[in-house]
């Protein structure tokens, strides 16, 4: 990167710092002696020209649009298009969500997330016992394509890409999806959107369970192989960090533990399903959290883009330059804000979403400001969204690509972050890949290990949390509206189910159900019966039970 | 008074799988001496309640964040009534809001805590106010 003249001036230049350094401090100790990211990464006091100067500019930074994508997949940056900004929303009913999406619609959001509660996440129905006390708390309900379609009524959907965030019962929902979109008649290779799809997070980290790893990734890669042959605007998978941060991680174990993920998925798609890596590897995407370490989120989010850049060519023959984008929604770190002194949350939240936007996040989620209380009420939704609107129109971070580019700290923590994620890669490569290192429980006891540390850090105050372990109010009163689902929510529900169940043609669901199971034991591709069993009124736990009688079903171990 | 160690069995009830919480407080009461069974996420009331009467356990910690803990908590108390065992102690974890308190006190429960507390009070309750039964 440097001329050796120029790395000698640094050289004596620095000696000349290094040694008044001494004399301050020897004078005015620093504040503390160990200045580390909340990840605990040591950070040096300060970086130069040799921290960098093994790097190759073409190599290793270049510009966007260019190998290795460091800087961005697109050549224009934000001057051409701002992230989406995407809010991720559900609660209630269909109904009642449908209104919150077009509220936010008219708000100047442009894309849809759905937040799904947690019976629908873990493929029960709301009339299973299993399911008392929790419809409608954490998100939408949804039982039947019933209900999904009052989830998107209005929303037009060849215009409005939708995310889904939903794990083990994915090809239930998004079977739904298909099959409304038909019904609306806009043919498949006209909608687009995202579901999350991504188990091996679930046993890593967020733990919606439904049957063990190695059948969950076949029916991932049944997804992957419908999108690529019949869906090709939808992403069917969300890789993501996000949960596996949340649970604790460091930001190198979410960086490695995420793109390893990827990796299984490639691997699982080209073995078991025949395909070329190209042939859907543009499709992938990717979901990372933005915490409140501000440089040690850019650098994570940068250096996403470039291991994933390499690793296609490199470990999967790729040649098709779209299948080495790393495209990645990204969404502020829920386990940053405080029940304390809420509305300090909202500093947080505009923090991390910059950093999001300086590592050239394309799609964002910002917290609200009562998401640590409860699901968030309309006005702290704005806010947050206004949030992005924000640095995306007023401060100027979108007038350049890339700003923090060449920064010798910038650039030296991104190379580290790599290193690192390459250490974890390999560590697990050499397990036989992330489907047996999670068998071994290695990413949780990992995550356990730094989760454990954060909360002996936080009451030791080596990591502070203003209004938890500093600057706390006595007494503090958290006066804040706090948005609650009432019960009678579960009983609306509950109606509406039967109402389905009394008027369907049992008969029919039964043989689409049947046909499902056949296709589950030989092997075949579960979509395309997931879409009919659904157009005939099967229910997501209906179809999840399939799975999980003929897949078995998974338990969570309780590692810890 | 015996010398037997305080034996704990945590449990994540209902279908939440925010389980950070519930995994460092069990390396947390490992660490300050007691014995923990941690049983996982997604148990019902009635498999904790088994779990808790088969391992003989003195105090049962729920851990709870997705707003179930009104119907869930309440029930885990109940069922242990029910079995006889009402002098096994329960106490909750995880986003409860102020206003939920009485009713899960009136329901049975002996402590609730909530995001800030630290791992060393949590500990210091536990020994303060819950004896290994005989």
């Amino acid at each position: 990167m440097f001329t050796k003249e120029l790395l000698d001036k640094s050289s004596l230049l620095r000696k000349k710092w290094e040694d008044e350094v001494k004399k301050v401090v020897a004078k005015h100790a620093d504040q503390k002696e160990e200045w580390s990211t909340v990840s605990s990464l040591n950070i040096k006091r300060i970086y130069g020209p040799e921290d960098i100067k093994d790097m190759d500019f073409e190599k290793d930074i270049a510009y966007p649009g260019q190998f290795p994508y460091l800087r961005g997949n697109q050549a224009t940056g934000y001057r051409g298009k701002y992230w989406t900004f995407r809010m991720f929303s559900g609660m209630g009913t269909a109904v009642e969500t449908n209104k919150r999406w077009h509220y936010l619609l008219t708000t100047g959001q442009t894309g849809l997330s759905t937040a799904f509660d947690f019976p629908t996440l873990m493929g029960y129905d709301t009339d299973s016992p299993k399911a008392k006390g929790e419809c409608g708390k954490c998100g939408v309900a949804i039982d039947t394509i019933d209900d999904f379609r009052d989830l998107i009524n209005g929303v037009p959907l060849d215009k409005i890409t939708t995310s889904m965030t939903i794990n083990p019962p994915a090809t239930a929902l998004w079977a739904m999806y298909c099959a409304s979109a038909e019904q609306q008649g806009i043919p498949l290779n006209k909608i687009g959107g995202t579901i999350q799809n991504d188990m091996l997070k679930e046993f890593i980290a967020q733990k919606t369970l439904m049957c063990p790893p190695e059948p969950s990734v076949k029916l991932i890669s049944d997804t992957i192989e419908f999108g690529t042959k019949y869906v090709p605007r939808w992403n069917t998978i969300s890789i993501s960090g996000y949960h596996i941060r949340e649970a604790g991680a460091t930001a190198v174990q979410e960086l490695a533990f995420t793109l390893r993920d990827g990796m299984e998925y490639v691997e699982d798609a080209i073995r078991r399903k025949g395909l070329h890596v190209d042939e859907f590897a543009p499709r992938l995407s990717f979901f990372f959290n933005s915490h409140i370490d501000f440089f040690e989120e850019i650098a994570k989010l940068r250096a996403a883009r470039r291991i994933w850049a390499k690793a296609m060519p490199e470990r999967y023959g790729s040649k098709d330059p779209r299948s080495w984008w790393m495209r990645f929604h990204t969404q502020t770190a829920g386990c940053s804000l405080t029940a304390q002194q809420p509305y300090n949350n909202v500093v947080r939240t505009a923090t991390e979403a910059l950093a999001a936007v300086l590592g050239g996040t394309q799609s964002l989620h910002t917290n609200s400001l009562d998401e640590v209380l409860c699901l968030p009420s309309d006005h702290a939704v704005q806010i947050a969204l206004r949030t992005q609107q924000l640095i995306a129109e007023e401060t100027g971070v979108c007038n350049t690509i890339d700003p923090l580019a060449g920064s010798y700290f910038v650039e030296a923590l991104t190379n580290e972050m790599e290193e690192k994620a390459w250490e974890y890669i390999h560590k697990i490569d050499d397990m036989g890949g992330m489907v047996a290192a999670i068998e071994k429980g290695f990413p949780q006891m990992e995550i356990s290990d730094a989760a454990y540390k954060f909360q002996q850090q936080i009451d030791a105050k080596e990591k502070i949390m203003i209004g938890v372990n500093k600057y706390v109010e006595a007494d503090e009163q958290i006066e804040i509206p706090l948005l609650e689902i009432d019960d009678s929510v579960e009983d609306e529900q509950l109606e509406r189910l039967a109402a389905v169940k009394r008027k369907r043609d049992g008969r029919k669901v039964a043989e689409c159900l049947n046909e499902l199971a056949g296709a589950c034991k030989k092997g075949e591709n579960v979509m395309p019966y997931c879409i009919e069993a659904v157009k005939n009124y099967a229910t997501v736990q209906e179809i999840c039970d399939v799975y999980r009688e003929v897949y078995g079903e998974y338990r969570d171990p309780g590692i810890y | 008074m015996s010398d037997r160690r305080i034996r704990i069995l945590l449990a994540k009830p209902g279908l939440d799988g925010h389980d950070r919480g519930a995994r460092v407080l069990a390396r947390c009461f490992r660490d300050a001496g007691f014995e923990v069974i941690y049983t996982g996420c997604h148990q019902t009331p009635e498999q904790i309640a088994s779990a808790a009467v088969q391992e003989d356990v003195d105090v049962v910690g729920l851990s709870c964040l997705s707003g179930a803990h009104k119907y869930l908590f309440p029930q885990v108390a109940k069922l242990l009534q029910d079995e006889g065992a009402g002098d096994i102690m329960v106490i909750g974890g995880g986003i409860i809001p102020d206003q939920d308190m009485q009713a899960l006190y009136e329901a049975g429960l002996k402590a609730i805590f909530t995001p800030g507390a630290t791992l060393d009070s949590l500990v210091e309750w536990i020994n303060t106010n819950v004896k290994p039964r005989a």
